[in-house]
């Protein structure tokens, strides 16, 4: 495999989805849970045949709340509001057992609307030292080039699923920004023993073309990335299937981060060292 | 000769784990604390509002910290968590209340109670309570609550009770009039009743308000979660099911593609369970959902460290090395990729422990107690168990090579 000579395959590959992520944010931008926007989330269990559209109506008679929103999952309905105080969710709560004997509230969330800005605000602060604590450990382990390059592709790790999430118009909340904090940990695991045997093969006597080199190294740690990838993503498909709908969101982010993680540790990270190394002597 | 003892080695290892397994899982079951994502509970978080004039100081919200404990205490959750945040703020954390919107109704009030004369004059106020109880209404309908002056307090009520004779005193609760008895006479004894027709739970209530006092300050919800019990525990079975499944699924696939090593890394993995879930209980970490989902993860990063030292060894040993000599280069490779990688993880994880709260901060604690152990294990016991399996078996194709 020539992962370095194709590497423009793969920087094209990766430069389309981001692009067109970029566009989807500017157009349609994300899909902001309560966490960013403020507002409450209202989870209730109804054992009856009944529809969202009749507990919209349900809820909507009372005139308590304003943007009404409800998703129906199985015999559990999520309502998203405004955010409401505590009078006015025992209110809905009320309405819905009048109406359906069985309705049973199961979760209730509210959140202020400064709560979204802080958040925001400390996701990236947190990333921002994330990869900042990264880069010099790895420039103090390895050489500038590796940390460099590997902070570059958790970059785009970060980039590809924000505008997976963006295009696709899945939420994001709070639990999105830990999933993407995870996902940036396990990517630098991969990238890290893809560069240690970079580091290894640098220090043989034999001399090789870089990208030749490089090639080799990836290979060589090839079975150690497929065995890892699965590890991880069995249990994680074990999750959606059978881990019930509250981490649903959560697991679905790192299934997706984990593969472009992977993704991004063979055919990015490297072609990426190459390129700063060429530049560099 | 070596190769008995070998064997009798790695098979009282065997029964050592299994021991070690079957005797802590109870305790660590125990003592595992759970978050309020899988027993039900609230996490709320507050906000001092500061009126015109006036400056939410760090002494205010300390107060304010002590009445909310007071009130926590009374509705007997076991492990309550309340800390200050920022300058002006408050989270308390509870994990198994019963009714989490019903906790929230009694933390959040003020519980200013004022006894007030006809033009609107404060005459006593809830500061100089001494005790406040619920009790069955002599009347027999509903409940009251009975009041209990301190001496001051008594000294006050006294004056205003004679003061106002035939005249109605105002009981108001954070600016709500609750009721208006009229005075028949002058009451020296520093005692007084509520009559609200309330029920025998709302008597409760607020005499546990009343009991723990004022807060010095009123506080807004900036943010509030709660979780049912029947949530809690449904959450909890799935995502242990869930690990289960998952586990097992990488114990097939670590022994399938790995085969004798495999083994031993999936003996090594029972200990590794022990060891991170021992800590948790040990530590008082709090494993909430996502936590689980992390303690599974980090089984990866456990499983991965073992799959960093076989590659190793098997290219040692199509270099033709004898098993024994494979393994020490092996692992000695190994240990620096091993460690630069997890570590790089950590700062990930270290972050998240600072960045979360919740069941977040319990996700990122599991992590790294995960991946710290995932290296003591791997580097120490598997190793040491190679070399006996090795002792085993000469035959290279038991190594997948």
């Amino acid at each position: 495999m020539h992962f370095i000579k194709n590497r423009k395959w793969f920087y094209i590959f990766s430069t389309v989805i981001i692009v067109t992520g970029l566009i989807s944010m500017l157009i349609q931008g994300f899909n902001r849970g309560i966490d960013f926007t403020g507002g409450s989330a209202l989870r209730y269990k109804i054992d009856a045949a009944v529809s969202a559209p009749e507990v919209r109506n349900t809820v909507n008679d009372l005139k308590v709340t304003k943007e009404v929103s409800v998703q129906k999952s199985g015999a559990e309905f999520f309502i998203r509001t405004n955010e409401l105080n505590q009078k006015e969710t025992a209110q809905v709560t009320e309405a819905l057992k009048a109406q359906y004997k069985t309705a049973q509230l199961l979760s209730a969330e509210s959140v202020g609307p400064t709560i979204g800005s802080e958040l925001t605000k400390n996701a990236i602060l947190a990333i921002s030292i994330a990869l900042g604590l990264m880069l010099i450990y790895i420039s103090f382990r390895f050489e500038w080039t590796f940390g460099l390059a590997a902070v570059l592709a958790l970059f785009h790790d970060i980039l590809i699923v924000l505008s997976i999430f963006s295009i696709f118009q899945w939420e994001i909340n709070g639990a999105f920004i830990a999933a993407i904090l995870t996902i940036v940990g396990y990517s630098i695991n991969d990238t890290i023993v893809i560069f240690d045997r970079v580091r290894e093969n640098l220090r043989m006597k034999k001399k090789e073309q870089l990208d030749i080199l490089l090639d080799k190294s990836i290979m060589q740690t090839m079975n150690r990335s497929v065995n890892t990838v699965v590890t991880v993503l069995l249990p994680l498909i074990t999750l959606l299937i059978f881990g019930g709908s509250t981490l649903k969101g959560f697991v679905m982010t790192l299934l997706v981060g984990f593969i472009f993680g992977m993704y991004s540790s063979i055919c990015i990270a490297s072609p990426l060292y190459y390129e700063i190394k060429q530049r560099a002597s | 000769m070596r190769k008995n003892s070998s064997i009798a080695i790695i098979c009282a290892i065997v029964v050592a784990l299994a021991f070690l397994a079957y005797f802590t899982y109870q305790p660590i079951k125990n003592n595992l604390n759970l978050g309020l994502d899988l027993q039900g509970g609230l996490h709320v978080e507050l906000q001092a509002q500061e009126k015109p004039g006036e400056k939410i100081s760090a002494d205010t919200i300390q107060k304010s910290i002590g009445v909310l404990s007071k009130r926590v205490d009374a509705l007997g959750v076991s492990e309550p968590i309340i800390y200050p945040k920022g300058n002006d703020r408050i989270v308390i954390e509870l994990a198994g209340v019963k009714d989490p919107e019903e906790a929230v109704n009694i933390i959040k009030n003020t519980a200013q109670l004022e006894f007030m004369d006809e033009a609107g004059k404060v005459l006593v106020s809830g500061k100089n309570l001494k005790d406040a109880q619920a009790q069955v209404s002599p009347g027999g309908e509903g409940a009251v609550v009975s009041l209990e002056f301190d001496k001051e307090g008594a000294k006050l009520f006294a004056a205003a009770t004679s003061a106002n004779v035939g005249k109605p005193i105002a009981i108001v609760l954070d600016g709500k009039i609750i009721s208006a008895p009229k005075v028949d006479g002058p009451i020296p004894n520093g005692q007084a009743q509520i009559e609200g027709n309330f029920t025998a739970k709302e008597a409760q209530d607020l005499a546990v308000l009343l009991r723990s006092g004022a807060l010095p300050v009123s506080f807004g919800i900036m943010e509030k979660r709660t979780v049912g019990a029947t949530l809690g525990s449904d959450s909890l079975a799935k995502s242990v099911k869930a690990s289960l499944v998952g586990l097992l699924a990488i114990l097939i696939f670590i022994l399938g593609y790995y085969r004798l090593p495999g083994l031993v890394a999936d003996i090594s993995m029972v200990l590794y369970t022990v060891l991170v879930l021992g800590t948790m209980a040990v530590l008082g970490a709090v494993l909430t959902l996502p936590g689980i989902a992390g303690f599974i993860l980090s089984i990866g990063i456990a499983v991965d460290a073992n799959i960093i030292i076989y590659e190793h060894i098997k290219e040692e040993l199509r270099l033709n090395k004898t098993m024994k000599a494979a393994i020490e280069s092996g692992f000695a490779r190994a240990f620096w990729t091993i460690f630069d990688a997890n570590l790089t993880t950590l700062i990930a994880a270290l972050v998240l422990i600072w960045f979360g709260t919740g069941p977040i901060k319990g996700f990122a604690v599991t992590l790294s107690i995960g991946i710290i152990a995932s290296l003591l294990v791997a580097l120490t016991f598997t190793r040491y168990m190679l070399v006996l399996f090795a002792d085993l078996s000469k035959n290279n194709k038991l190594y997948g090579v």
